[in-house]
Parts: structure tokens; C-alpha cells; sequence
């Protein structure tokens, strides 16, 4: 099937085609890779590939092929339901209407309110889906309550990323050139293929993160682009790289910093750009003699040798890349593994430049009124955001609350949130660190709403009222890559059929919004607002449709032309103008302005005797095709494809432990426990395993206190509490310590 | 009338399992029915710090080259949604040149 072009919908009334672009629900990154979907007699029947999409082409992940087993599923949840308060954890949920959903929610807003104040009203939001653009917009505009947060602790999870970029250059997110603005791609005059590219603590063909859509790196493999790898495990990009860093989890700030000394020592840098438009080498310079290659070897277990070959071969490359990963932000060390990325690519002339690292505008293509919503909260009740006072980094450069912070208000004794909004969050069975303390401590708020697709352990043990969430294909939007941040293109989301009475989150907002505050909800339709949404780009929301996607232009070297800076100067977007070497913010904040190596607080090294117990180096959370998070553990395919959670353990250290391919073990350290499957693989060092994140079973009892098995598999009681970097961001979920011994099944 | 065939070229097939589902929603198989199969061998080490690391999806008897949608004018499931772009169709002819010009790593089925 080929959608003519201009058209987004053709056949009859009970047979038709209709050209979308994918984001969630079900959960995924805003890639908005290109689907038409088939629809006969009212009912999702078919899904294929768009072959005129720009980036995907016509291919698409397990996910998405499986949709029509989402959207069609026995256990969606299709109506608004409620329960008495009492009955929580139990399945004794009652439908109720739309409107009967938005009285009670009017009613207990008010007498929150009335109770705490507007602040009262704490919003949490999941990762990467549509909601991340609308969770927020829930908060300061309906419930005009500055308290929103995620639930992952750190904030370690893309924030970071964005946060240390805008303050030591000033741009959008910085992301691989891959020719994705440009309509004929790859073949555009102006684009240069990156010799190499580096994956740096990611796995992308998999998690598609962000909205990179992760095979266009094998696109660029196959025109010729070569490979450095940085991962503790050999991934199938790392089988396929020249060069594989395979190093210590957590260390990856002195691997870093080694490279910057060769760099910088051996005089690789581009002198031309640093000299125009950077700030602080001699500081930098100075400071990374502190981490001779040698010495990296021995934190890392990378060889010298192998620093110093991949430290040469990038900078001397005619034209390379680095791709950064989440694995960047899971420690405590992750200010400076971030802030070391960055001076990679600068020292190496990558910032901009063709077939180097993109930046994009801050925010694009959408206009600025997801980010002026906070204009709809009382400027005092900024100053009483959840940690806001204890925490000065969590005032000026986070939009929302540290969500460690908040679990700790949730705890206090006297408890001042009332009313708590759960956004497509399975709290504690997804990214929460310890979870058993955020199913006790949401246990005690009054009234929680919780909106999702499916019952989640979260939904089923402490909301009051779902509400339910529409899947893409049930509902107009709009989807861009990177969030807006570095978007190469804006994609129509079109809705192709009903189910049940799901809504997407805008329509919740909004007729939520037309309740509690109509002045910040000027619209009458979805659709007046999705004109609204992309009028600055000189095109309505119907006009999208037909192109499926907008690609803006693109323009190189910005930082000469005055694009990166709002008063057009030349530079960078930052307090000196320059790129900075060396961070004024940072200092300002009582941070380092340089990078500097910190040790996992648990290993080998710094706590050799707790290593006794606890031998073995842990690391979690590498992705899978056929899951995003917790989401699609009841899809049948997907489950039939991956059935089990899977902890990879190298032959050696499974033989030491009487451990074979298949058994079920428990893996262990001083604050918890859990159960996977083991796999023997040569993907891991001997001191490493390997553990998969957010799994449940939905198949099981989902009442309290199983809640479908939420904390059997559940890698995070192993994790700490608000273990975090100086500036309170980066927690340790790859770099922790364990033991796994062999146990007889999941309930042993 | 010549033979068709299915070629992969495994040195990029990344073990998406996109084939296995596009081919499931294909012939409307059940649990436990697969049209194209996924089999996986490595990650293990070889001499000079390479990795032997390969996928390559085998397709069963009940594959017959998506017939109705190659009669339609459309590519098989398979070939149309993989990820890398790994797999050909054609007729054995053609995947043996094509084999030919991709060099290494080459697998033709002819289911």
C-alpha cells in the first residue's frame, strides 16, 4: 500500500487507509517513523510501512507492526473508572462517564486547594512519550501547581544531557549529522558522511532514542562510516566497530578525560575553532594532566593502548560524530562525563560542521507555548516547589522537581500534597529507585487520577480514578524528534479510529483546562489548537497532513551566522559567548568548572569489603525491541519473542557459580533483590552482569500485594536513594555492585 | 517461469525481529507459527580484538515469498519492514548477483 501523495486518508467509509506518524501510546520516542494503518469496519486490521517517509522509509520496528495487538487488546482500559479509596489494590473498579470523571477530579482540586494550597497538586509524567509534551501543561496550566516531576531519581535520564548543554553552549540538543533535514538525505551537496561516529554508553538501532531513528547508523555504516564503540557490553554495533572500548561501568569521565589529555597533549585539537570560539583551554588543559591514559586504564580496564588509538583516530578523522547515551547520566559522575562529551566534539572541530554533531534551536517548529505555560502559576509559589529551597539547582535549572525531593516530601510526616496525578508513569515498576518506599509513600496522598492504556502495578495499587489514554492512532498531534530541540522534521499524528472512549492526553488537558482555568484553553477544538501548534511554520495543521512530514532547512557552522544566539551576535548562546572549556555556571552553582573523575561510590575499588559479598560490577536498563520500559509486557508477539527478563553473566563467572544458560537467579546486594533468567554470554567482562529494567507481569495476579509480581524482577531494589552528583543530577543505576546465586523459579 | 528467492545480508542484519512480526501479521499466524524465524550466534571473541556476532532470520515451509502481495506489485512483508534494509527479493538470478556485488556475508533462501 502507497498513499498517493497529498492525500492522508483514501477509501470507503468501512474500509480505509490512513497516513500517520507514530509516537504513543504505546510508549515510544518521537521518532514518528511512518505507518498507514488499515481500517475495516471501524476496527484496526492492518499496519504497514510509509514508504515516502524521509527517514524510515517504509521500515518498521516490532512495536510498531505489532499495534494492531495493542489497540485491539481485551485488556485496555476504555472508560473512565473509579473505586472507593479503601478498596485500593483491589479490582473493584466501577465506569463511570467523562464528566462524572472531571467532577470529581473539579471537586478534589478544590479541596486540595483549599487544604495545601495550589501546590498541593503534585503531576508525575513517563519518559519519552506524547504526555512529556503535555504532563507539564497539566500542571501549570490546569492545576497552575509548580510541583511536576518524573520518578527517576537524579533526574538521570535526558534532562541532564539538555541541561549541561544549554549552559556550556547554549543550543538545542546535540545529535549525530545524519542528513536528516534535508528531502534527498544522504545525497545533499552540503552533507558529509561521518567518517566515524562514536556510540558513547548507547545502544540506538534499538531504543531509537529521543527520536534518532537508530538504523540510519547502519544507512551510514553501509555508505561507509566506521565505528567506535564505548559500552561495557559487546553489542551487536560493537561487533561491528573498529574500535571497542569495553570499560568499567561508571567510569566512562576518566576514559574521557584520558582522551582529552591526548587530545590536547599530542596538540589534535583544532586550534582555529578553539582559539575563536572557545573559553578555558589552559584551565582544561591543566586539569585533564590529572588523568594520564595509564591511569585510565586502570580505573576503566579499557587498555592504554586502546585510549590512546581512539582518542587519534577521532580527532584525526576528516570528519566524526559522538553519540551519547543515557548510560552518560546514570552515575553520580555525570555532570562531568556529559561536559567531557561536549569538549570531545569541540576540541575536534565536531560542533556543527558536516557530518559532526548537529545542534539544533531550543525549541522549533511547535513555537514557544509549551515552555511559557509556567506563566499560569503564582510567581511565589515557584519559591515553594517541591526541594526548590534546599536544592538551588533545582530552582534555576530544572523546569521541574528533582523526583528524589519529592518522594522525600511524599514520606514527610506531615504530608502537605493532597492530590496526586499519575501521566503514563508505572511508578515503581519502571524507573523508580526503591520502589517498595514509592508504593508506601503514594499509599498515604488522599486522591490520585492516574491516566494509561492498560491496569500498571502503579494504576491498580493506589489510584482512585483512571482515565484512558487514546493510542496514536486514535488521535490527531503532532510529533518531533528530539522534543523540538534538534527536530528534523514535524510529523502529522492522524487519527484513524475510536476505541472505547480513550482520549489523547491534549484532549484530557484541554477539557480539564476548559474547567479550572478557560483562559489558559482558548481553543474550541483539538484541531484549532494543532493550527495554533504549527501556524509560525506558514501551514495549518491540514496542510501537515498531507505533506506527512515538514522538514525545516538546515544551515551549518551557526555560531558564525548568528543563529545559535537570540540577539543574532556571532558565538555561542552562553554567559562568556563562547563555547565554555570551563563552566562559569558550574562554579556559580559550587560545582567544579572542570571535569573531574569520581569513583562509583560502590565497586571494587571503594568498597573492597563490601565487594566481598558483593563481587560482581552491575550494570542495567539496556533496551529491547520489543518493549519501551514497562510498556507491552501483555502484547502477545512482543511477549512471545522476549517472555522472560534476562540477566547476561559472562560463561566463567556462571560456571564459579554453578550457574547454566536458562536458570532462574537472584541478584543481590545490600539494599535488595530480584529474579531473571540467566543468559551466558561473552557480551559481558567476567566482573560485569547485566540486568534488564521494568519488568512485571501482567499476566499475574495484579491486586495488592502481588500487583502483578512488580517487585520479583524489579532491578531497582538494588538501587539506593538520592545517591546523587554534587548538583543533585545522576544516580547510580549502571554502576552498582552485586552477587547473583541460582534460585529454582521467580518465586523462589 | 524462474524461481524466486530471498537473500540476506547478514553482516547487517541487527536481529530486530521486525521480519518475524511483519510476516505474523501477514499470513494472520498464531502464537508459536512463524513464517521467518530469528537465530542468533555470538557475541564470541575472535584473534586481533574482533567479534564474531551474527543474526540471521531463516524462513520456514510456511513461507511463500508473500505471493498475493508480490502479485499485488508490493515487496514481501519481511523485505519491505526490515530495519537494516538487509534483505532482497528476486529471482535467483538476481540474488546471486547480488550476492556477487555484496561480497561477504551473504545468505539466499529459497524457500
Amino acid at each position: 500500500m502507497r498513499m498517493p501523495k497529498g492525500e492522508w486518508k483514501v477509501g470507503t467509509k468501512d474500509d480505509y487507509y490512513v497516513r500517520t506518524s507514530a509516537w504513543s501510546a504505546p510508549g515510544c520516542h518521537p521518532v514518528g517513523c511512518g505507518l498507514i494503518l488499515h481500517i475495516e469496519d471501524g476496527k484496526l486490521t492492518g499496519v504497514e510501512g510509509d514508504k515516502d517517509h524521509p527517514l524510515t522509509q517504509g521500515r518498521l520496528c516490532p512495536r510498531c507492526l505489532a499495534l494492531p495487538e495493542v489497540v485491539n487488546h481485551p485488556d485496555r482500559i476504555l472508560y473512565p473508572m473509579k473505586r472507593a479509596r479503601k478498596d485500593r489494590g483491589k479490582n473493584t473498579w466501577e465506569r463511570i462517564t467523562w464528566d462524572e470523571a472531571l467532577d470529581l477530579i473539579v471537586e478534589k482540586v478544590e479541596e486540595t486547594r483549599e487544604r495545601y494550597g495550589y501546590e498541593g497538586v503534585h503531576t508525575f509524567g513517563g519518559t519519552g512519550r506524547e504526555a512529556t509534551f503535555y504532563y507539564p501543561v497539566l500542571s501549570y496550566s490546569v492545576f497552575q501547581s509548580p510541583n511536576v516531576s518524573t520518578v527517576i531519581s537524579g533526574d538521570s535520564c535526558y534532562g541532564p544531557r539538555c541541561m549541561i548543554t544549554n549552559f556550556i553552549l547554549g543550543t538545542g540538543y546535540p545529535e549525530i549529522d545524519h542528513a536528516a533535514y534535508f528531502p534527498d538525505r544522504y545525497d545533499d551537496p552540503r552533507f558529509v558522511l561521518p567518517e566515524y561516529v562514536m556510540v558513547w554508553g548507547k545502544n540506538p538501532i534499538v531504543s531509537n532514542p529521543d527520536g534518532f531513528f537508530g538504523h540510519a547508523l547502519i544507512d551510514m555504516m553501509k555508505r561507509g562510516t566506521k565505528l567506535i564503540t564505548v559500552d561495557p557490553r559487546i553489542t551487536w554495533l560493537a561487533s561491528r566497530a573498529e574500535i571497542t572500548l569495553q570499560l568499567r561501568p561508571g567510569t566512562d569521565t576518566a576514559l574521557l578525560m584520558a582522551m582529552l589529555n591526548v587530545v590536547i597533549n599530542e596538540g589534535l585539537y583544532d586550534k582555529e575553532f578553539v582559539e575563536k570560539w572557545c573559553y578555558g583551554l589552559e584551565d582544561l588543559k591543566e586539569r585533564v594532566q590529572d588523568m594520564p591514559p595509564a591511569k585510565a586504564a586502570a580505573i576503566t580496564w579499557v587498555p592504554e593502548e586502546k585510549i590512546i588509538r581512539a582518542a587519534r583516530v577521532f580527532a584525526q578523522a576528516k570528519s566524526a560524530s559522538i553519540q551519547w547515551g543515557l548510560a552518560t547520566e546514570m552515575s553520580q559522575n555525570a555532570v562531568q562525563t556529559c561536559q567531557c562529551i561536549l569538549y570531545l566534539c569541540a576540541l575536534t572541530g565536531r560542533i556543527d560542521a558536516p557530518g559532526g554533531i548537529s545542534v539544533g534551536p531550543k525549541a522549533s517548529l511547535t513555537g514557544k507555548w509549551r515552555y511559557e505555560q509556567i506563566k499560569w502559576v503564582n510567581p511565589e509559589l515557584i519559591d515553594k516547589r517541591i526541594g526548590n529551597e534546599e536544592y538551588p539547582v533545582s530552582k534555576s535549572a530544572l523546569t521541574n522537581c528533582l523526583a528524589d525531593t519529592v518522594l522525600d516530601a511524599l514520606e514527610e510526616e506531615d504530608l502537605k500534597i493532597g492530590m496526586v496525578w499519575i501521566n503514563s508513569s508505572n511508578v515503581w515498576s519502571c524507573p523508580g529507585a526503591v520502589p517498595e518506599r514509592w508504593l508506601a509513600a503514594l499509599s498515604r496522598v488522599e486522591f490520585i487520577v492516574a491516566q494509561d492504556i492498560f491496569l500498571t502495578p502503579a494504576n491498580m495499587s493506589v489510584a482512585d480514578l483512571v482515565l484512558p489514554v487514546s493510542t496514536f492512532a486514535e488521535h490527531d498531534g503532532l510529533v518531533l524528534p528530539h522534543f523540538g530541540r534538534n527536530a528534523p522534521y514535524l510529523g502529522a499524528i492522524n487519527k484513524a479510529v475510536e476505541v472505547g472512549e480513550a482520549r489523547s492526553d491534549f484532549e484530557t488537558v484541554m477539557a480539564l483546562g476548559k474547567r479550572l482555568n478557560p483562559d489558559a484553553f482558548p481553543w474550541e477544538t483539538v484541531e484549532e489548537f494543532l493550527d495554533y501548534s504549527v501556524y509560525g511554520n506558514g501551514f495549518s495543521f491540514d496542510d501537515l497532513r498531507k505533506m506527512g512530514q515538514f522538514q525545516p532547512d538546515y544551515s551549518y557552522y551557526k555560531y558564525e551566522s548568528g543563529k545559535l544566539r537570540e540577539d543574532g551576535e556571532v558565538g555561542f548562546d552562553t554567559v562568556t559567548g563562547l563555547f565554555e572549556l570551563r563552566s562559569l555556571q558550574f562554579e556559580a552553582w559550587g560545582e567544579d568548572p572542570l571535569p573531574y573523575y569520581q569513583e562509583p561510590t560502590f565497586s571494587p575499588y571503594a568498597t573492597p569489603d563490601l565487594a566481598q559479598d558483593y563481587p560482581l560490577v552491575l550494570t542495567t536498563g539496556g533496551r529491547k525491541y520489543t518493549s519501551f520500559h514497562s510498556e507491552h509486557r501483555q502484547v502477545p508477539t512482543l511477549r512471545e519473542i522476549d517472555p522472560w527478563p534476562i540477566v547476561q553473566i559472562h560463561p566463567d563467572t556462571a560456571a564459579k557459580n554453578g550457574i547454566s544458560d536458562g536458570d532462574w537467579v537472584c541478584i543481590e546486594n545490600q539494599y535488595g533483590s530480584c529474579r531473571q533468567k540467566a543468559k551466558l554470554t561473552y557480551a559481558v567482562d567476567p566482573r560485569v552482569v547485566h540486568a534488564e529494567h521494568a519488568w512485571w507481569y501482567p499476566e499475574q495476579d495484579m491486586e495488592l500485594p502481588n500487583q502483578g509480581g512488580a517487585f520479583k524482577s524489579q532491578i531497582n531494589n538494588l538501587m539506593p536513594h538520592f545517591m546523587t552528583g554534587k548538583l543533585y543530577i545522576g544516580s547510580p543505576y549502571k554502576c552498582l555492585i552485586c552477587r547473583v546465586t541460582k534460585v529454582s523459579g521467580l518465586d523462589d | 517461469m524462474a524461481k524466486n528467492a530471498l537473500l540476506i545480508d547478514y553482516e547487517y542484519c541487527t536481529g530486530c525481529h521486525s521480519c518475524e512480526v511483519a510476516c505474523r501479521n501477514e499470513k494472520s499466524l498464531k502464537k508459536g507459527e512463524w513464517g521467518i524465524k530469528l537465530t542468533e550466534y555470538g557475541p564470541l571473541p575472535l584473534p586481533g580484538d574482533k567479534w564474531d556476532y551474527h543474526f540471521v532470520p531463516i524462513p520456514t515451509l510456511r513461507c511463500d515469498l508473500c505471493s498475493n502481495r508480490v502479485a499485488a506489485g508490493d515487496e514481501p512483508a519481511c523485505v519491505k519492514h526490515c530495519l537494516a534494509f538487509c534483505m532482497q527479493y528476486g529471482t535467483i538470478e538476481e540474488m546471486a548477483q547480488a550476492a556477487e556485488r555484496l561480497g561477504n556475508r551473504v545468505a539466499i533462501f529459497v524457500p
